[in-house]
């Protein structure tokens, strides 16, 4: 839980010997003069800021990222989107690339059809934790297995968000959701699947890593396997894998702001950060 | 071409080459298997792709997908491998992407399958279903041209006899006109320009210039369907004016049926031959007409009655229809049944003829 900032100045300013371009913000007291709008916050290729995401998710960090790393790798003319069912879906009404919405669980399959017949295009999956380590785990195990040169990228928050709640195959032991009410139990309803470390295991996989967006190392972190990961598929290499763990404080009945040290004390200790497979 | 003796599943597969097929997913499955060995032979030659998909639920999203990106695709199974695949031929029908299915059935038990669908939503699944060898080579180019022309998953209603029985046979292809062109098609190129495309059941379209959402867009295709009923029903009606009896059948029953109508007929029984070869959508209003003379209507198929529904629908009543065939694994391709012989089905048919007399 995280525990309420401490009232009064706590000395926020510029830092001696930072950046000299560097302007912090005060929060510590009221703005001596009103906020305002000072920059566009849209992401590249993101067309509208406006989604119907809970305050507090991670998803929309990791949208960011992703469109990032498209727009930087110059990737936007050639990028096709498989994207599955879950709360993330309506990126693809908020993004100015191709996509394909498909069946819970299909996209690696559904992807790999794009792939074999578009073969200059960087084809890539989102899926959440639900569409992937439960309803799909056969196709994206399979379009490893497969080295099919696809990016597949699993927004993992441990819970069946869009649906309110309930239990995946992600969910991590101890996890209260609305069909663990009394929180994961090995006992009655197994352990989760690690599904980054499986698809390590695969041949056919090139790349696979975990990052997350509970705080700013790790975004910049995650930034970088997603680059990584469009690079290696696009160039040919095989199979690459980004895991991304993304804050869903509804879907854990958290306060808003309690999102992020859930993820790193809890989620971290089931799913470790970092790159798991460069080859 | 000249006239070449091919097994039916090899030149169903040199069929859908011709007609511009580049993509091809499947999972084995007798009588399927034929089919999909043989585009694993013949698709790399013509630069194609054939995936070994690790299940039919697989085998027809990469169809599925293959589509999207603008190629002509197939897949393929029969009976349970198809009931897999229910969920995605639905998803394509109303996300409007083509590909043809290839069901090389056991017997007949794929009719409801094939005509009412197993997916959820308003849409249906534009299937032929051939008589024999030479057909399927025309139905399968067809197909694939109808599939583009509606931007619908279609089928093809095959089965032992199609996919095992070699025919002397031409593949050239058919030129069906031209199609409108796939600038709906997924490649990635209009991403960052504005005007990036969308395929999505939902139809929400993008930020700023949004779809129809589902209401309309459903609807949209349930109308397109109601315009492929009206236009694509394709039949064949065998001595049906004057008959007394008329004798429904598909598929390679027809052939079976043919004879025995011609057998009959040279006898001097007033009795003629009805094959619907499109199944849906199936012709209704054709069959009422092949019937107006009759008093009876017998209906052979391979299972325990499938397609007397609909047979029963076209008639509405106005004329008495009994089954005449029965469940059998014949023509399965597992073991030789009994009831797929001109003799069996002649007695059957004597019979009825001879109850409803009395």
């Amino acid at each position: 839980m995280t525990t309420p900032s401490p009232a009064g100045p706590t000395g926020a300013g510029v830092p001696a010997g930072g950046p000299a371009a560097a302007v912090l913000i005060a929060t510590d007291a009221p703005p001596t003069v009103p906020n305002r709008k000072v920059a566009g916050a849209l992401a590249p290729l993101q067309l509208s800021g406006e989604h119907h995401l809970c305050p507090g998710c991670g998803h929309p960090v990791a949208w960011r990222l992703l469109l990032e790393a498209i727009a930087e790798l110059g990737l936007a003319n050639r990028a096709i989107g498989v994207v599955g069912h879950g709360c993330y879906t309506n990126i693809v009404s908020l993004a100015d690339i191709d996509f394909l919405q498909c069946l819970h669980g299909r996209a690696p399959a559904v992807a790999t059809g794009v792939k074999r017949v578009q073969p200059d295009t960087a084809v890539f999956t989102l899926q959440g934790d639900g569409d992937l380590a439960s309803e799909g785990l056969a196709e994206v195990l399979h379009a490893a297995a497969r080295g099919e040169r696809i990016t597949t990228i699993m927004l993992n928050n441990g819970v069946f968000g869009d649906t309110g709640g309930q239990m995946t195959a992600a969910s991590v032991v101890g996890q209260r959701t609305k069909t663990s009410l009394d929180g994961r139990q090995p006992e009655a309803h197994g352990y989760p699947v690690p599904v980054a470390e499986l698809v390590a295991t695969l041949q056919g996989s090139v790349y696979v890593a975990r990052g997350a967006v509970h705080n700013a190392g790790s975004v910049a972190k995650t930034k970088r396997y997603l680059k990584r990961a469009f690079e290696l598929a696009t160039s040919g290499a095989g199979f690459t894998f980004v895991e991304v763990l993304t804050m869903c404080p509804t879907g854990w009945f958290l306060p808003t702001a309690d999102g992020p040290d859930y993820i790193q004390d809890t989620f971290e200790q089931t799913y470790p950060l970092g790159a798991l497979k460069d080859v | 071409m000249a006239p070449q003796l091919l097994q039916g599943s090899d030149a169903v597969a040199q069929a859908a080459i011709a007609a511009g097929c580049r993509f091809f997913a499947g999972y084995p499955m007798l009588p399927f298997t034929d089919l999909l060995e043989s585009m694993a032979r013949r698709l790399p030659e013509v630069d194609g792709v054939c995936m070994n998909a690790e299940s039919e639920i697989e085998a027809v999203n990469m169809a599925l997908g293959a589509g999207a990106a603008g190629a002509r695709a197939g897949t393929g199974s029969c009976g349970q491998g198809i009931a897999l695949m229910q969920e995605a031929i639905a998803e394509a029908a109303l996300n409007e992407v083509p590909f043809v299915v290839f069901n090389m059935a056991r017997g007949q038990q794929d009719y409801f399958q094939a005509t009412r669908g197993g997916g959820w939503g308003d849409y249906r699944t534009l299937c032929f279903a051939p008589k024999d060898v030479s057909e399927a080579v025309e139905h399968t180019q067809l197909l694939f041209h109808l599939a583009d022309q509606y931007r619908a998953p279609v089928m093809l209603y095959g089965d032992y006899l199609i996919a095992h029985t070699y025919m002397s046979v031409d593949v050239v292809p058919i030129d069906f006109g031209p199609l409108p062109p796939k600038d709906w098609a997924l490649d990635g190129s209009l991403g960052g320009t504005g005007k990036s495309r969308q395929i999505w059941t939902w139809a929400m379209g993008k930020a700023g210039d949004p779809g129809p959402g589902p209401d309309l867009h459903w609807q949209r295709i349930a109308e397109k369907f109601e315009e492929m009923a009206r236009v694509e029903t394709r039949w064949e009606s065998i001595d049906c004016e004057g008959a007394e009896t008329v004798v429904v059948s598909f598929g390679t029953a027809g052939p079976f049926v043919e004879q025995v109508v011609g057998e009959l007929r040279a006898d001097g029984v007033r009795i003629g031959a009805f094959r619907p070869i499109t199944l849906w959508p199936f012709p209704e209003a054709a069959l009422a007409e092949a019937c107006r003379s009759a008093d009876r209507v017998l209906v052979f198929e391979v299972n325990a009655g499938q397609m007397i529904d609909d047979v029963r629908l076209a008639v509405a009543g106005r004329v008495p229809v009994s089954p005449l065939g029965r469940v059998s694994i014949d023509f399965s391709g597992m073991r030789q049944g009994e009831i797929l012989t001109v003799p069996w089905i002649r007695d059957r048919v004597h019979q009825a003829i001879k109850e409803v007399k009395v």
